[in-house]
């Protein structure tokens, strides 16, 4: 199978037929937002500096090492736990028109919803992999809202194949993790109960 | 005399320092082998593809030297210290200056961010931060100093509760359960699972992250707990969380528990998480502060 690079900016014919478990790679412009820069935008209501429609976002906060001629050289930048944005990542998407939300671990139903509502998609990066993702930044572009602490801050980069990407939530709504939960924990019981029998030790 | 004093800290502090950078760069040898061991087992299409990023980051880390992942967390010591260790009463400021010194050079991410004010200090030292648990040797004269990274993403899962002695094992094992087939798919996995067993709340905790401290693959000596360590990692393997959480043969690098003795009327269980990034390092000083790091074999500082 051919390898699947989304290119910025990304429009609703990209990403339509994509379905979770697919993997993808991403080229172009890759802008890190994580909680403070979501409640800043949607609860202080500040605007963003730049547009991010048709653009990707990533749940991060990067070590970032600053070079005498001004710029920032990406040390390293996996993703962060992107469920801790899941209260307002329906809201970004509708005011932003983001199309591809980049973080770890799974979203939720309010997420998924707006994917679906707004043709965006939700993947995963694999977590902790941080210089691996870190060597696919080419530049960094920008920094804004830096007041906010390193991790916290507004980095603009581009990437080039940033990835491997996999779909965790399909502009059809579906969602890989909450799949996944229902799977685990309908195993759950039965296993328990195996730990149980099975433990020489029953009483602590 | 004092000229020599000064010119030993400085070296202790450098040690540590670079200490601190093996710790963010490099996973422990038994991580590693435990990774490489799961990684081969594993029959998952897309658990493949997460442990082929993982050993890539891991070999991308060791050649370009910088922190395997980014989140550096809130460094914490657990400090060994032999009653006659020359050096003890310089521990704490060496390790303050070390931590200082290595977000500066490695760099690491600047984390410690204080609870009122919300200001991060931008070195990762803060309000008790460096975190440091001591425990001193006695008729000793050398140090043990484990490193381990707190990072946010496998912290998050961490909880405590205490339980009354009638809810028994049964409590435990389901309260843990619960945890890892919610909060714990989004922490990394393959996790090491420390559980800590005691009479309160706080010794319970205590003691879930010392068990993240033992190597993988090395049991509890206690009988009934070793026996409780590979029941609750087959169970927890049988769930298939798979790297990532995306589902696959393990969802554990181990767990591990400790114990204290209780008090009749409670039983008290803690749980600590490690992600597959399970950064933690173990170096041994002695008077003459020769090293020797014994968690990464044949590591140089």
């Amino acid at each position: 199978m051919s390898k699947i690079i989304l290119s910025t900016d990304i429009d609703d014919a990209d990403i339509i037929n994509l379905r979770i478990g697919d993997i993808v790679y991403l080229s172009g412009t890759l802008v890190t937002a994580r909680d403070a820069v979501h409640e800043r935008l949607l609860r202080e209501g500040c605007d963003l500096p730049f547009s991010l429609a048709g653009k990707a976002l990533l749940h991060a906060g990067p070590i970032m090492r600053s070079l005498p001629d001004g710029t920032f050289e990406t040390i390293s930048i996996g993703p962060t736990t992107s469920m801790r944005m899941e209260a307002l990542e329906a809201e970004f998407i509708a005011r932003t028109g983001v199309k591809l939300v980049i973080g770890k671990g799974g979203m939720g139903a309010k997420t998924a919803a707006a994917c679906s509502r707004y043709r965006a998609i939700h993947c995963i990066f694999p977590g902790g992999c941080a210089v691996l993702a870190a060597t696919h930044v080419e530049k960094v572009e920008s920094v804004d809202w830096l007041d906010l602490g390193m991790p916290e801050a507004l980095w603009r980069l581009q990437v080039r194949e940033f990835g491997p990407l996999i779909v965790s939530i399909d502009c059809a709504g579906q969602n890989l993790f909450e799949n996944k939960k229902i799977a685990y924990n309908a195993r759950k019981a039965e296993i328990i109960k195996t730990v149980l029998t099975a433990s020489t030790n029953k009483s602590i | 005399m004092e000229q020599k004093e000064k010119i030993n800290v400085e070296h202790f502090t450098e040690l540590l320092a670079k200490f601190i950078a093996l710790l963010v760069i490099r996973l422990p040898d038994d991580v590693v082998t435990k990774l490489t061991e799961l990684s081969r087992r594993e029959t998952s299409p897309l658990g493949q593809v997460l442990y082929e990023a993982i050993k890539d980051d891991l070999s991308l880390a060791t050649q370009l030297k910088r922190p395997l992942c980014q989140d550096t967390g809130i460094l914490q010591f657990t400090v060994r210290v032999g009653s006659n260790f020359p050096w003890m009463n310089k521990v704490s400021e060496v390790l303050r200056q070390a931590v200082l010194r290595a977000t500066r050079e490695v760099p690491l991410r600047p984390n410690a961010v204080e609870i009122f004010t919300h200001v991060n200090s931008g070195n990762n030292t803060g309000t008790r931060i460096p975190w440091i648990d001591w425990e001193v040797i006695p008729d000793r004269d050398d140090i043990y100093i484990y490193g381990y990274v707190a990072g946010g993403g496998c912290s998050l899962p961490g909880t405590a509760k205490v339980f009354m002695p009638l809810e028994g094992l049964e409590g435990v094992v389901r309260y843990i359960f619960d945890q890892i087939t919610s909060y714990g798919i989004n922490a990394c996995p393959p996790l090491l699972v420390g559980v800590g067993l005691a009479g309160s709340m706080d010794v319970a905790a205590k003691l879930s992250k010392t068990a993240l401290l033992r190597p993988i693959g090395a049991s509890n000596p206690d009988a009934a707990a070793a026996d409780l360590e590979q029941r609750l990692t087959d169970g927890l393997n049988a769930l298939g969380i798979g790297p990532g959480g995306l589902g696959g043969e393990a969802s554990v690098l181990g767990v591990h528990v400790e114990q204290a003795a209780r008090h009749p009327a409670t039983l008290a269980a803690a749980i600590s998480t490690g992600c597959w990034a399970l950064r933690r390092a173990l170096i041994r000083l002695d008077a003459d502060l020769n090293y020797e790091v014994l968690s990464h074999k044949g590591a140089v500082l």
